[in-house]
């Protein structure tokens, strides 16, 4: 919007958080605002946070939902700490977030929801808008609900409660006014999703415009703040979550291997939009069978590999425990598989919504038996994409199912995306068995499906439909090499090693050490989500003179060759992570090293300023 | 025995207005070329059996490896997958692609691939206990969605491998080592439930009637579907004799109801002749041929889509043995899953313009709100 008049003050970064009931739309007003600053070339990263109930009784506590986008003109590597300007949309948000908040920064409420009725839901006795207990932060209440019905007086077809429903776009205007965000998207986004509906379009845009200008004219707000766009290396960006990357993933390893995707699953939150995406592609050839349950989810996925498919199966960690029998067959089978667990917290039901990582001693041991299983843990929502190509490598190359363990907080995450060259991506093709492959004692040329490629130790992958490679294979121990029912005690033994020999020799790049100073005595070594809190602690560390190292680890099963060298050559190991001690525990028992772990389990990714001070604390 | 057996799917082409022809079982499967043959030796794998002597299984093996060379297909596009348990050992005998899983979950893992792999005539054999118990869920399922797969289901009434504890099907008050005072619990009749699971083919056999299981068996590869195979089969170490009364020569024709499409419900031999009719109050009993009237007797239609006389017949069946039903229940068309979900990838694919190289990846992935940084 050209012409607007007043001042524009420059910031560094902003982190904004929008909350209000689950009702209230602030999800989709969190991801219009996040597109827009993305458009603006700023780097961001986002945290939404939603109840487990779809729809909470209203005005409760409970049904509050956020949406946390922190933007910069700098490299974004969490979603903030703590909000500097929060939109809460009735009294239930405010008091929800109001301890996240710290004193001095901005709330921008909608007053006419701090009705006595909503306020003595939520136990405000006296409405804090009024009452003074807010003078510490700068508040600006903001009648966003009656305005939003006035500016749509024009459109008598629609009743109060559609136009109140508008309001979100209010709130959007208002803030892209705020910090000079362009709404062009956002309104290409409603023709979109409101073209049939032109007087509900009608009305989403007139409040977009009248929460825009409301800002522009009112005198409450004295300035509107610019971020410049950060450096970022030239390319064509996107803004993705975790989720999203991650389908993409499956879909572009499985074009560069030369498979189609069969992917069979079960919904569960919050590994469901990886059955979504992927239900929408089959434009690319993308199989998916939603199963009657978690078991059938990995058989169909297990039964497609078999006939040379790339098989799949998503969902998060009681799917996991469902699958465990299955993922045992895999490795028995030695067929290539994904597994994809979307952790979340635990243990049972656990927090639906809420992320953790502590399934990593289930991906590692959750099976019966010695079944080795690797592990390939994203570290960014955009890494998704290429932990996914990963695994379908090491899947495909050693026969094997590997686990992919993604979390709540990558998977809903947002941060911008320099789009990979698909031909760029490694190569994957696969060599189907098509012929025998050794002769019989009278040298007749002979199948054995369990003669091993000398180099990976993987079987041969021979499908169905390949004349002369008729064979059978079970989850009884089999014989080396010919694959036949083999209770021999040696040839058990010899198996067993085998498959843990396979799982050991697979190829994994060196784990990273960043240590700018070369002075650290102290390593912090992360997995998984963590990254981005533990590079922006550690970087906030460094800038107050604490010499600190870093490592963080996508492959967790087999470590990389380099791991144990590292680790070895600080004083002290901190392994923060959002479990009990996992990997702490996986590193102590390999490396035997002191390493210390910084254990939290609150549903939420760690904050920059509690891991500044862990970390402060141990280098001492 | 005589052996009426329905029509093929083929024939029953019409009966169900679906709006789209419904192929065949094995269409799209290779076949041999020309008048090349199989025999049941091709079929032979080269593992040693191991049932026990007498067991039901080795003749439902020989049967089918008997039958597989009638159906004229290139052997490396079968696949036998099986769950868990004696009969689940079937796949290792028989030389043609197999999987011996793990227990229950045989027809999950065919529904993989058979949806993936239209190629492939995909078999599953199972037992009671790896079918009706742990694997429940996932029969039911497969039946109602109709993957185009036969699942042969062993009916011994025990669990075998586990040497003897009672299964889903076991007569009530059975006395096995996990119920020394008899069970308690009302066994499933495995052809009720697939019937009720919206099975479009159902049938029965026996496992030492070599020819109506052939018979059987030719009509479920053919239907294009979920077939559900059950076979009467004896453990003559753990419930020895379980289906003695309808094998027993003398018995048998006074108790085996073979049904026949579109024929009168009947059991007992020609002098002695009993018709299924259905009485005022709509229930099924047998009479005396005499007493049968035309407008009371029961034809057995294996075609209806409604299949309340299907079942009703399934349930002529008792712990007693007295009549036991026979042959096709069901036999209905009905577009298979398989089928459905890759019309609709086919669809998506043609409309496209075809399969999706490098520059369509990279504008799905680049999603519609991308910007550049220069
Ligand atoms: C998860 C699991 N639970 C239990 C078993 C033990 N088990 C193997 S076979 C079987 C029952 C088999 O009975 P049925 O399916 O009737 O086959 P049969 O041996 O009678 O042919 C059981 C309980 C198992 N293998 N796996
Ligand atoms: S236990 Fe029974 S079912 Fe199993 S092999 Fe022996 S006889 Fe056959
Ligand atoms: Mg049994």
């Amino acid at each position: 919007m050209e012409g607007m008049s007043g001042t524009k003050t420059p910031l560094d970064r902003v982190v904004i958080r929008f909350a209000g009931d689950s009702g209230d739309g602030m999800q989709l007003t969190g991801d219009r605002f996040t597109a827009e600053t993305a458009a603006l070339g700023n780097d961001l990263s986002t945290l939404p946070n939603f109840p487990a109930e779809i729809r909470a009784p209203q005005g409760t506590l409970p049904g509050v939902s956020s949406f946390q986008v922190h933007f910069a003109d700098h490299d974004v590597l969490t979603p903030g700490d703590a909000p500097d300007v929060l939109v809460a949309m009735n009294p239930a948000a405010l008091k929800a977030n109001l301890p996240e908040v710290p004193r001095g920064a901005t709330i921008i409420a909608d007053k006419d929801e701090f009705s006595t009725r909503n306020l003595s839901k939520v136990g405000y006795a006296t409405n804090p808008l009024e009452d003074g207990s807010l003078e510490s932060w700068h508040v600006h209440p903001v009648a966003l609900t009656s305005m939003t019905v006035e500016a749509l007086a024009a459109y008598p077809s629609l009743t109060r409660k559609e136009k109140e429903r508008a309001k979100n776009m209010f709130a959007l205007g208002l803030l892209s006014w705020m910090y000079s965000r362009p709404t062009d998207g956002t309104r290409a986004f409603l023709q979109g999703k409101f073209g049939a509906k032109p007087d509900i379009l009608g009305a989403n845009l007139a409040a977009l415009d009248a929460g825009w200008n409301y800002g522009e004219t009112t005198e409450d707000f004295v300035s509107s703040y610019e971020i410049a766009p950060a450096p970022m290396a030239s390319g064509t960006y996107r803004n993705v979550t975790g989720n999203t990357a991650l389908s993409y993933g499956l879909v572009a390893g499985a074009h560069r291997a030369g498979l189609q995707v069969v992917l069979g699953s079960y919904p569960i939150t919050p590994a469901s939009d990886i059955l979504h995406t992927l239900s929408g592609l089959k434009r690319y050839g993308v199989m998916t069978l939603q199963a009657e349950d978690e078991i059938a989810g990995i058989g169909i996925a297990l039964g497609a590999a078999f006939g040379g498919k790339l098989g799949v199966t998503s969902t998060s960690g009681p799917g996991v425990a469902l699958k465990s029998e299955t993922i045992g067959l895999a490795v028995s089978l030695e067929l290539p598989l994904i597994v994809v667990d979307v952790q979340r917290g635990g243990p049972s039901t656990g927090l639906p919504t809420k992320t953790e990582q502590a399934d990593l001693l289930q991906a590692m041991y959750g099976r019966n038996g010695e079944a080795p299983v690797p592990i390939v843990a994203p570290c960014s929502p955009t890494d998704c994409f290429d932990a996914a190509v990963e695994a379908v490598r090491i899947a495909t190359t050693y026969r094997t199912p590997v686990m992919l363990l993604s979390d709540g907080y990558l998977a809903n995450g947002a941060e911008p995306w320099q789009l990979p060259e698909i031909a760029e991506l490694p190569d994957l093709r696969v060599d189907f068995a098509s012929g025998p492959n050794a002769e019989d004692a009278k040298g007749a040329p002979v199948f054995q499906p369990y003669l091993r490629d000398p180099n990976t130790l993987a079987r041969p992958w021979a499908v169905p439909g390949t004349p002369g490679l008729e064979h059978r294979i079970g989850g009884i121990e089999k014989a080396d090499v010919t694959g036949n029912i083999s209770y021999d005690p040696d040839n058990h033994e010899r198996m067993t090693h085998l498959r843990q020999a396979k799982i050991d020799g697979i190829t994994v790049p060196d784990v990273e050490v960043i240590d700018p100073s070369g002075e650290a005595r102290l390593l912090v070594l992360g997995w998984g989500s963590t990254y981005g809190p533990i590079a922006a602690a550690a970087r906030t560390a460094r800038a107050n003179g604490v010499a600190v190292a870093t490592a963080h680890l996508r492959h967790l099963n087999p470590f990389p060759a380099n791991l144990g060298g590292v680790l070895r050559d600080y004083e002290k190991v901190l392994v923060p992570e959002m479990n009990a001690g996992q990997l702490a525990m996986l590193v102590r028992a390999k490396y035997l090293i002191d390493a210390q772990s910084y254990a939290r389990v609150r549903g939420v990714p760690f904050t920059t300023a509690e891991l500044v001070e862990a970390i402060t604390a141990l280098a001492g | 025995m005589a052996k009426p057996l329905g029509t093929t799917t083929h024939e029953h082409a019409g009966s169900v207005d679906l709006g789209m022809p419904i192929p065949h079982g094995l269409d799209g499967i290779p076949r041999l070329a020309g008048d090349a043959k199989l025999t049941k030796k091709d079929y032979t794998s080269d593992q040693e059996v191991r049932w026990c002597p007498g067991c039901g299984d080795y003749i439902i093996l020989n049967t089918v490896q008997s039958f597989l060379p009638e159906l004229g297909l290139r052997k490396e596009n079968i696949v036998f997958v099986s769950g868990i348990g004696c009969s689940s050992r079937f796949p290792y005998y028989l030389d043609t692609y197999g999987m011996h899983s793990i227990h229950g979950r045989a027809p999950a893992i065919a529904t993989g691939l058979a949806t993936s792999r239209p190629d492939l005539s995909v078999w599953v054999v199972t037992g009671d206990g790896d079918a009706l118990s742990i694997g429940g869920n996932h029969l039911i399922h497969a039946l109602r969605r109709n993957v185009n797969m036969t699942i042969l289901l062993f009916n011994n009434r025990i669990y075998g491998l586990t040497k003897g504890q009672y299964s889903p099907t076991s007569e009530p008050g059975k006395i096995t080592k996990s119920t020394p005072a008899g069970s308690v619990d009302t066994p499933f009749n495995p052809v009720s439930l697939a019937l009720g699971a919206e099975a479009t083919f159902v049938a029965r056999s026996l496992d030492n009637d070599r020819a109506h299981l052939s018979h059987i068996l030719r009509a479920a590869a053919a239907h294009r579907g979920t077939a559900l195979v059950e076979i009467y089969q004896n453990c003559p170490i753990f419930n020895d004799g379980a289906f003695d009364a309808i094998k027993d020569r003398d018995q048998q024709q006074a108790r085996l109801v073979q049904l026949a499409d579109g024929m009168p419900v009947t059991v007992g031999s020609k002098d002695a002749r009993q018709v299924l009719v259905r009485t005022d109050e709509g229930k099924l009993v047998f009479v005396p041929e005499a007493e049968a009237t035309p407008e009371r007797t029961v034809v057995h239609n294996a075609s209806d889509p409604d299949p309340s006389q299907q079942f009703a017949l399934s349930r002529i069946d008792d712990a007693s043995m007295t009549h036991v039903p026979m042959g096709i229940f069901r036999q209905v068309e009905r577009p298979t899953y398989d089928d459905l979900v890759r019309g609709q990838i086919d669809a998506a694919v043609t409309t496209a313009g075809g399969p999706a190289g490098d520059a369509e990846l990279a504008t799905l992935i680049a999603g519609r709100d991308t910007w550049t940084v220069a």
